[in-house]
């Protein structure tokens, strides 16, 4: 391409930005001090409208896994329901359920809102007007749906620890394996919610989470251990698809590590794969979407 | 490639093609606006008028040609191009989870200033653009006058050098728009570059120093306003509206010496014609067949302008 042409007319009150010229945009890789601020506060943003939604925040992350868990390690223990008979059964259920709301806390509190602004209110057309690059835009989300996911988490554990009859036999072995197991189910929960918000138009969106969730739930190990899917070899393969059985099996590894789980390594290494995977088709598709 | 040229033109397109598909939305279009300048693009729904716009602050990406926003390149320089401008889209994209504060507030953090400055901009804009009283709803409960002065107060929070205006008054009743306009007046004289879209003749004439007509993704002419109504030949216009328009063929009308376009409009003609007033009473005689109920003479506008150029009327 031909060298810009030199001014014609001097430009008075303009600042004169000279200096590095670094193409931006979509080659452009990292931010600059200016555009992290912008980063921040495409973050704050979000966190202002958290803040104004926390008791409809607590609500949604703590009713369903509080339940369960009073069905499960409260009441069948009381009323002698098989499948609690197990004696460690809260210490199974407890990090799968922590593992389970994470995710969905994450994956709909991202989805739902992103949804709606490219949708009905075309707020994303504002959004994407920041002075950040596309990609940062999408990463911002990912982000956010790690810090609502964590929060999920951190509210999650002691309402299910308190309301199980049976004591949970908490033990944190390793407590940096428990910090990169919650980083990892933050990452997989931002950018998986990154891809449904981006991908699923709104009013599919109560189809896509129940067509979603009940699966991922059910057949992500977070009522059983891996290890018990020994008998059903087919299903014992295939439950591998779903990111939130390496949650689980991290989680009971790291927070109840009495309880068969999976070898370190194939929950980290397979979860890292997952969030990865997600992440670049999350950026991928957000750019598409934006930019026409 | 990403060089910044130093500013003589706020915006600066060049060849600029884009296509969706098989479809062209913008077929080669050359446009500049100098800094300080107000520049309207007027055209017909579909002209293409928001696809240029879009290329502009970088929503879209050119499929071809070259565009220049404050020395940037928008292809290759998105950020420093968004850095620079400021923009309200023809639809309103205010943030429905926030207040009417918090999203300029949100607006000036977003654009770098700090908690203190952006809190004082705030309350600057809410004053300026009228707001303070609403400062704590949501913006869904605004009037459609409100938002467009919330979206444009967001617009310029960051002190923008090039504001880009998608309709900004379509839908505003008469004394929103006319307030509106005052606020636009307002952005040019702190020097402010802007560029707008609209249907509204008026609008083009009142607020731009130069507007283009588009049609079908092409720039048909550009100029003054004042320059263009010259160029198009027509000096009076000769509004006729008739109990039987079928009584008096166009082609009657187009026969006459001085006429240079006919336009048939609901119950009559629209006549463009060359020789000032001195020639009205041929055509109210052409006429006299289908009985004239309304007759006047006018000077001629931008709409003038754009029926000469395409026959058509800008609003379809
Ligand atoms: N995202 C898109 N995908 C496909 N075609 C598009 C897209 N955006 C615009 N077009 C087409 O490009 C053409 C120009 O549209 P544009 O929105 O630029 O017109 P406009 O002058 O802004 O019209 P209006 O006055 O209705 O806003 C139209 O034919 C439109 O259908
Ligand atoms: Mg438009």
């Amino acid at each position: 391409m031909t060298r810009s042409s030199v001014p014609t007319v001097p430009a008075q009150n303009q600042p004169t930005t000279t200096a590095a010229h670094v193409p931006d945009g979509p080659q452009g890789v990292g931010l600059g001090p200016l555009q992290l601020r912008s980063f921040l506060a495409l973050l704050l943003r979000d966190l202002t409208v958290l803040r104004r939604n926390v008791p409809e925040f607590a609500l949604r992350t703590l009713l369903q896994p509080v339940l369960f868990s009073f069905v499960f390690a409260y009441l069948f223990p009381r009323i002698g329901q098989g499948l609690s008979s197990q004696a460690n059964f809260a210490d199974v259920l407890v990090p799968g359920l922590v593992a389970v709301t994470a995710v969905f806390c994450g994956v709909s509190t991202v989805s739902l809102p992103l949804a709606i602004e490219f949708g009905a209110t075309r707020e994303i057309e504002d959004r994407i007007m920041a002075p950040v690059p596309g990609w940062a835009i999408a990463t911002e989300k990912i982000v956010f749906g790690a810090v609502q996911s964590l929060a999920a988490g951190l509210l999650v554990l002691p309402a299910c620890v308190l309301t199980s009859a049976t004591p949970v036999n908490v033990e944190v072995r390793d407590p940096a394996l428990l910090v990169v197991v919650a980083l990892l189910a933050c990452w997989i929960s931002g950018a998986l919610g990154l891809v449904v918000g981006t991908v699923v138009e709104p009013k599919r969106m109560g189809l896509a989470f129940s067509t979603l969730i009940v699966p991922l739930t059910f057949f992500g190990c977070v009522y059983y251990p891996w290890q018990a899917l020994t008998p059903l070899p087919w299903l014992k393969v295939a439950v591998l698809a779903n990111p939130v059985v390496y949650l689980s099996e991290g989680l009971r590894a790291a927070l109840t590590p009495s309880v068969p789980h999976m070898s370190t390594a194939a929950y980290l290494g397979a979860g890292t794969a997952f969030a990865t995977a997600m992440t670049v088709l999350g950026l991928r598709l957000f750019q598409r979407r934006v930019r026409l | 490639m990403a060089e910044r040229v130093e500013p003589s033109t706020a915006v600066s397109v060049s060849g600029l093609f884009k296509r969706y598909g098989p479809r062209t939305a913008v077929a080669g279009i050359d446009l500049d606006v100098g800094v300080g300048e107000a520049f309207a693009l007027l055209g017909p729904n579909g002209a293409g008028k928001t696809t240029t716009v879009n290329v502009c602050t970088t929503r879209s990406l050119p499929s071809g040609g070259r565009v220049r926003v404050a020395g940037w390149d928008v292809a290759s320089q998105g950020v420093r191009v968004r850095r620079d401008i400021g923009v309200v889209t023809q639809h309103n994209t205010l943030d429905r989870s926030c207040s009417v504060e918090q999203n300029l507030y949100l607006h000036c953090r977003l654009f770098g200033m700090g908690h203190r400055s952006a809190r004082t901009r705030t309350v600057e804009l809410l004053e300026t653009f009228r707001l303070a009283s609403r400062a704590r709803v949501d913006p869904t409960r605004l009037s459609g006058g409100m938002v467009q002065r919330l979206q444009i107060a967001r617009a310029i929070a960051h002190r923008p050098r090039v504001l880009f205006l998608d309709e900004p008054t379509t839908g505003l009743d008469p004394q929103s728009r006319l307030s509106l306009w005052e606020q636009i007046d307002l952005l040019r004289r702190e020097g402010t570059s802007v560029l707008l879209t609209t249907h509204h003749m008026e609008e083009a004439e009142r607020l731009c120093d130069r507007v283009a007509i588009m049609d079908h993704g092409r720039v048909l002419v550009c100029g003054t306003p004042d320059a263009l109504k010259r160029e198009c030949g027509v000096d009076t216009v000769v509004a006729l509206t008739l109990a039987d328009p079928s009584a008096v063929p166009a082609a009657r009308l187009s026969a006459l010496a001085h006429v240079r376009s006919v336009d048939t409009v609901e119950g009559g003609y629209r006549i463009g014609t060359t020789a000032g007033q001195a020639h009205v009473a041929q055509i109210v005689t052409a006429a006299l067949d289908g009985t004239i109920l309304h007759l006047s003479v006018t000077e001629p506008t931008l709409e003038t302008v754009f029926i000469t150029l395409t026959g058509r009327e800008l609003r379809d």
